[in-house]
């Protein structure tokens, strides 16, 4: 599915070179976070910053800080961990470098149920991310079965994800032209953007991080194994069937809570576990922590960019990931066309 | 021990496999031979659970394999699969350290018992001083040891090859060859093995079972089985079986295609 060049080959399978990127990846998750508490209409510095999460400083930065930019930051992190992880998993899944939740339609699945809860029982928003997760669940069952003709061949994935993904898609700009009343900032969701998103956002999505992270991480040998084939992994005694299932289920559960918050947010989940693959191999016990270190640094860096590029208009992130991602997405597909 | 028990296997309505009984017996290598399309590949599959027989049983160790747990049958058996082209960015060291799998629990790392076994295998292989090679990197021969290597890690009483000697040159079919005769000599493994060589089948083989149509056509040591008639019947050559002088093993001098074979196919 991968190749990479010898020399990288060569490179990163040294022990060293792994503690290396790991490093590098902390700091710059650390600076992707600090980034974006510093950058913005109000700058503000490090050590106010300092003095703010101390207790030491009050007043207007004390506002901006504690309740606009660090839980806002917080969720672009912890978005950008649930959707980097999904597209890892999927991608092992699907064996196919171009599954994001977003391109196969399980976000979209996840986007139509959230906010047909949203917007036909508004009395139950609590709700939604369930029922992002049964939509996010549905879709990627619907594309694996659509795609399944004695086994899945990469192609058909993409595909079928298509067709779901635009029969999804249909729905929710159908219920957003009904009940555009109801939803407020309904191209923000469709986009995929963090603006306005604080302290219970992060309470909504928190749960569902920590819990798909740690199912994630604990699945990461079975995964490994998963990627010789359905033939050996059998072999090997792994429960194919059940094992693809759970983590499916794992997938859709992170991006339905990443998407219950931040909308249709595209490409994080192929770009970011694509390029952890390139820094640190296909292992996926060193594969999943490496994407999600980086899953918070891109989003981090790139929802603050987003921020103060065009001041004072605020771009949704997702139209930089879209810009960024699809170009990325086309050039995955030319590598992959010359493989086969 | 593998015994299968009248056992039926349907694809798409068509039986395959029709009701096949057959044994391998412990500690013996046994390959199997037929023509394309006689079911060996199905046989194999089915033996370690990869397929579903439609009816009959197939027993390992005198225990039905649909009551075996997954993993302790993974422990007791493992299969070689026909060479996939599709291979991993991993290690060649992380890819053997799988066979450990079966033999542990949710989570539980390798411990150094389990070291030594994978170290083990990668030296019965030869693929020690390419450990640290990425797979992808291999050649098709080094792949296949690799696989193998895996396979020799999950520390089986019954090892299952398909076709293992399939696009590998001459000199590597014979290491494969030796190879799974020395797991069987020493390491005291039961081979069941899918060959397409008629001579290798000979040279390495204590039993050997003739497949033709799904069915059993003969099975038995390798000088009551191949003969002159079974390569006419069933593979549809006119060939010349003769006695090695120097430890009277049998091999097949000469082949060609019987004529009305080569009639059809004009």
């Amino acid at each position: 599915m991968y190749t990479a060049s010898k020399a990288v080959v060569e490179f990163r399978k040294t022990v060293s070179w792994r503690v290396a990127v790991f490093i590098i990846l902390a700091c710059l998750a650390m600076a992707g976070i600090v980034f974006s508490l510093v950058s913005g209409a109000v700058q503000v510095g490090i050590i106010e910053i300092v003095d703010v999460f101390t207790g030491q400083q009050d007043g207007s930065v004390r506002d901006i800080i504690w309740n606009i930019r660090f839980p806002r930051t917080l969720v672009a992190a912890l978005v950008g961990v649930n959707l980097s992880l999904a597209g890892a998993l999927l991608q092992g899944i699907m064996r196919n470098a171009m599954a994001d939740p977003h391109i196969i339609g399980v976000s979209s699945g996840a986007g139509l149920f959230g906010i047909a809860v949203l917007v036909l029982f508004p009395a139950y928003g609590y709700l939604m991310t369930p029922a992002a997760f049964l939509g996010a669940l549905g879709s990627a069952v619907l594309i694996y079965a659509l795609a399944w003709q004695n086994g899945v061949r990469p192609g058909r994935i993409i595909l079928a994800g298509v067709a779901v993904s635009a029969f999804f898609g249909s729905g929710i700009s159908a219920l957003l032209t009904f009940y555009s009343d109801r939803v407020d900032g309904a191209l923000l969701f469709l986009v995929g953007g963090l603006s306005a998103k604080s302290w219970p956002h992060l309470q909504l999505v928190l749960p569902y991080t920590i819990a798909g992270t740690l199912f994630a991480l604990l699945s990461a040998q079975r995964m490994n194994i998963l990627m010789l084939g359905d033939a050996d992994a059998k072999g090997l005694g792994l429960h194919v069937e059940r094992t693809r299932l759970w983590v499916t289920a794992a997938a859709a559960l992170l991006s339905a809570s990443a998407v219950s918050v931040v909308g249709l947010l595209g490409f994080v989940g192929m770009i970011v576990p694509h390029a952890a693959r390139l820094l640190v191999g296909s292992d996926y016990r060193i594969l999943l922590p490496a994407a999600a270190l980086l899953g918070i640094a891109v989003l981090t860096i790139f929802d603050t960019l987003a921020r103060i590029i065009f001041p004072p208009v605020e771009l949704p992130v997702g139209i930089i990931m879209g810009a960024l991602g699809a170009p990325f997405f086309l050039y995955l597909l030319r590598k992959r066309g010359m493989h086969e | 021990m593998i015994r299968t028990e009248q056992l039926t296997v349907k694809y798409r309505g068509h039986a395959v496999l029709d009701q096949i009984n057959v044994l391998f017996e412990q500690g013996l290598v046994h390959s199997i031979l037929g023509p394309n399309g006689c079911g060996k590949s199905t046989l194999l599959k089915t033996l370690s659970r990869q397929l579903k027989g439609e009816s009959g049983a197939v027993y390992v160790d005198g225990k039905e394999v649909k009551d075996w747990g997954t993993k302790s049958f993974a422990r007791h058996l493992a299969i070689l699969s026909q060479v996939q082209e599709r291979s991993i960015d991993i290690r060649v060291h992380d890819l053997v350290s799988y066979g450990r799998f079966p033999h542990k629990g949710w989570m539980q790392k390798l411990d150094d018992e389990d070291i030594k076994v994978v170290q083990n295998a990668l030296e019965l292989t030869g693929m020690a001083s390419l450990a640290n090679r990425n797979v992808q990197e291999l050649s098709g021969g080094e792949r296949q040891r690799a696989r193998i290597a895996m396979a020799i890690a999950q520390q089986p009483k019954l090892l299952l090859l398909d076709e293992p000697t399939t696009y590998l040159d001459l000199c590597h079919q014979l290491e494969i060859l030796e190879l799974a005769r020395h797991l069987n000599r020493v390491q005291k493994m039961t081979i069941v093995m899918v060959l397409h060589d008629l001579n290798h089948a000979l040279s390495y083989s204590d039993r050997i079972t003739v497949m033709k149509n799904g069915s059993i056509y003969s099975h038995g040591a390798p000088c009551e089985v191949v003969n002159e008639e079974m390569l006419r019947e069933v593979f549809h050559v006119e060939a010349c079986v003769e006695k090695l002088d120097v430890d009277g093993s049998l091999f097949i001098k000469s082949m060609k295609l019987l004529l009305d074979k080569r009639r059809l196919m004009g």
